[in-house]
């Protein structure tokens, strides 16, 4: 009975008190979507660190369009008695787009858009010890028939640092627009506290618990905080699958690894969204309180 | 019963009470009697822990006020009924609705809430009334709309701040009937009063408080005037200001 009182009391403030709804709702959808963004990223570049910690035992030594099986078996011997390989595997070049195709998952068909195979033969070498990958790359490199090797420790230890430092600067923003919005929905709920302050008042006098009084306020920014969530994390979705589409191939020939699905990313944003819309909606009422029921 | 054991209270260099210590049994009737600023507010909201005592100990029903944990506060005040200044009714609400709101707020039980109203409301003869928004009522009737609803939760002790301040004398008088007749009932009814012909003539006990400190406290007592302040207000010497 309590809880139903509470639910018609939030329903009621909220519809009394329209504009200021609309305007912390507003306020919070548009801080949600640049979190949204974001978590977006940091996402992605998660997703693309994993990516490149997996190829890290792998050299990839691509070689020139001429090289003929003899040369490939020299190439291959010498390669497999540098100290600190463990082993060689020769991709031919269809080989090597099957793999694309099978790491872009969904959007291979991106792929099939393509005229002519990019990708050019190849010797992949595992590497027994990382700490010698550097000196297996400086012995293969002056080698006849190699185009080209895809590794660079120092590539990989720059992208993990870049990785870092947009997860941390990611991190604080996204904590620092979490309190924006917890002082907007506040100051939202603020007002109508206002608007209640004799019959919060005659409440205190008569003996209603500071529960029974912060319930309603608690519910009413919990409300504006899911409907809020409800409708970025559907406006994010949106976007990402527009942006997934249109810059899609771009994203993957640039960094070999593809975006995060949408349907799985949406799914997540609402859950996330729901969560931190319920928190920012009860702290900020919780503070707006705070003054009111000191005594 | 309730008993004050040396309180004090002060707002920064303010005094508000000093030192107080007094006891009231249960279903007595209590003037509380004084010049501006002596305290009687401040006594009534130490009573109802709207502030805390600096000093002193205020027992009631066993416990002592001044130690009531904050979760336990919503509690005492369910066993008071108040009528207060700055305690008026919700504009927006009905007669009828302004008391079941007391109701609701401790979350009684529709049904009860539906028996109790209409009797609260014949109590203080408003039942025609019940409809009514507060603005169209005389503030004598909005002040019986604010008795009934300080009532309507069976309170043991009724507190009145100044109930009959703004009234005219018959509108006081109807007040002062009504009063009486919960007193009768067995509430205890402590009073805040400026006025002498009501104290005079209702022959109840009659506390005067004066900077802080009770001067008197007598049964069957009489208002002294000597013991108030001038009730005409004189503008302080150099505070009128131009414009
Ligand atoms: N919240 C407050 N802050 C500071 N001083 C206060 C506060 N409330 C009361 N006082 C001071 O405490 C003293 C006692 O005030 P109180 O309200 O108890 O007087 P009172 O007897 O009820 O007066 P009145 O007859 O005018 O209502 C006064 O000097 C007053 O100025
Ligand atoms: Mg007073």
């Amino acid at each position: 009975m309590s809880f139903a009182y509470a639910v018609k009391q939030a329903f009621s403030q909220i519809g009394r008190n329209r504009i200021m709804t609309a305007a912390s709702l507003a306020s919070i959808i548009a801080i949600l979507l640049v979190l949204g963004v974001f978590f977006i990223v940091v996402v992605n570049v998660n997703n693309m660190a994993e990516g490149v910690k997996k190829d890290f035992d792998q050299i990839q030594v691509y070689l020139e369009d001429n090289v003929d099986p003899a040369q490939l078996d020299v190439l291959q011997t010498a390669i497999g008695g540098i100290p600190g390989v463990a082993g060689t595997t020769y991709l031919t070049k269809d080989e090597a787009l099957e793999q694309w195709k099978e790491k872009w998952g969904e959007n291979a068909d991106l792929l099939d858009r393509m005229d002519t195979n990019p990708l050019p033969n190849s010797i992949i070498i595992e590497v027994a010890d990382l700490n010698e990958a550097t000196s297996i790359v400086a012995a293969v490199e002056p080698m006849v028939g190699v185009e080209r090797i895809n590794y660079s420790q120092d590539t990989v230890d720059k992208l993990l640092s870049v990785t870092r430092t947009v997860q941390l600067v990611s991190l604080v923003i996204i904590l620092f627009l979490i309190f924006i919005s917890i002082m907007v929905v506040s100051n939202t709920i603020k007002l109508t506290v206002v608007a209640r302050e004799k019959e919060i008042a005659i409440m205190r006098y008569v003996g209603a618990t500071n529960w029974f009084i912060r319930g309603p306020f608690l519910l009413e920014g919990v409300i504006i905080g899911l409907i809020a969530a409800a409708i970025s994390s559907a406006l994010v979705g949106v976007l990402y699958h527009y942006f997934v589409g249109r810059w899609g191939v771009e994203f993957l020939l640039l960094v070999s690894s593809s975006f995060v699905d949408e349907w799985f990313l949406t799914e997540n944003l609402l859950i996330i969204f729901a969560a931190l819309g319920i928190s920012i909606g009860a702290c900020g009422s919780i503070i707006s309180m705070r003054k009111f029921l000191e005594r | 019963m309730i008993e004050f054991r040396k309180v004090s209270k002060s707002y920064g260099a303010n005094i508000g009470v000093k030192g107080i210590s007094i006891t009231i049994d249960d279903g007595e009737f209590v003037f509380l009697v004084g010049p501006s600023g002596a305290g009687k507010t401040t006594f009534v909201k130490l009573f109802l822990k709207m502030v805390d005592a600096d000093r002193g100990h205020i027992f009631y029903k066993g416990y002592d006020v001044t130690k009531l944990p904050p979760r336990l506060v919503p509690q005492h005040r369910r066993s008071l009924g108040i009528v207060f200044q700055d305690f008026s009714l919700l504009p927006k609400k009905t007669v009828y609705e302004n008391i079941a709101f007391a109701m609701e707020i401790v979350q009684k039980a529709p049904r009860t809430i539906r028996r109790m109203v209409p009797q609260a409301l014949d109590l203080v003869g408003l039942t025609k009334e019940a409809d009514k928004l507060p603005n169209e009522l005389s503030i004598g009737e909005q002040q019986r709309v604010a008795i009934a609803r300080s009532i309507i939760n069976n309170p043991d002790v009724l507190i009145a701040d100044e109930p009959t301040g703004n009234l005219d004398p018959e509108t006081g008088w109807e007040i002062m009937r009504l009063l009486e007749q919960i007193n009768r009932r067995g509430t205890t009814v402590l009073m805040v009063t400026h006025s002498r012909e009501i104290v005079n003539a209702m022959n109840k006990r009659v506390v005067a408080i004066k900077n802080g400190r009770i001067v008197r406290d007598e049964k069957g007592g009489l208002y002294h005037p000597e013991e108030d302040d001038d009730p005409v207000p004189r503008p302080k010497e150099g505070a009128l200001s131009l414009q």
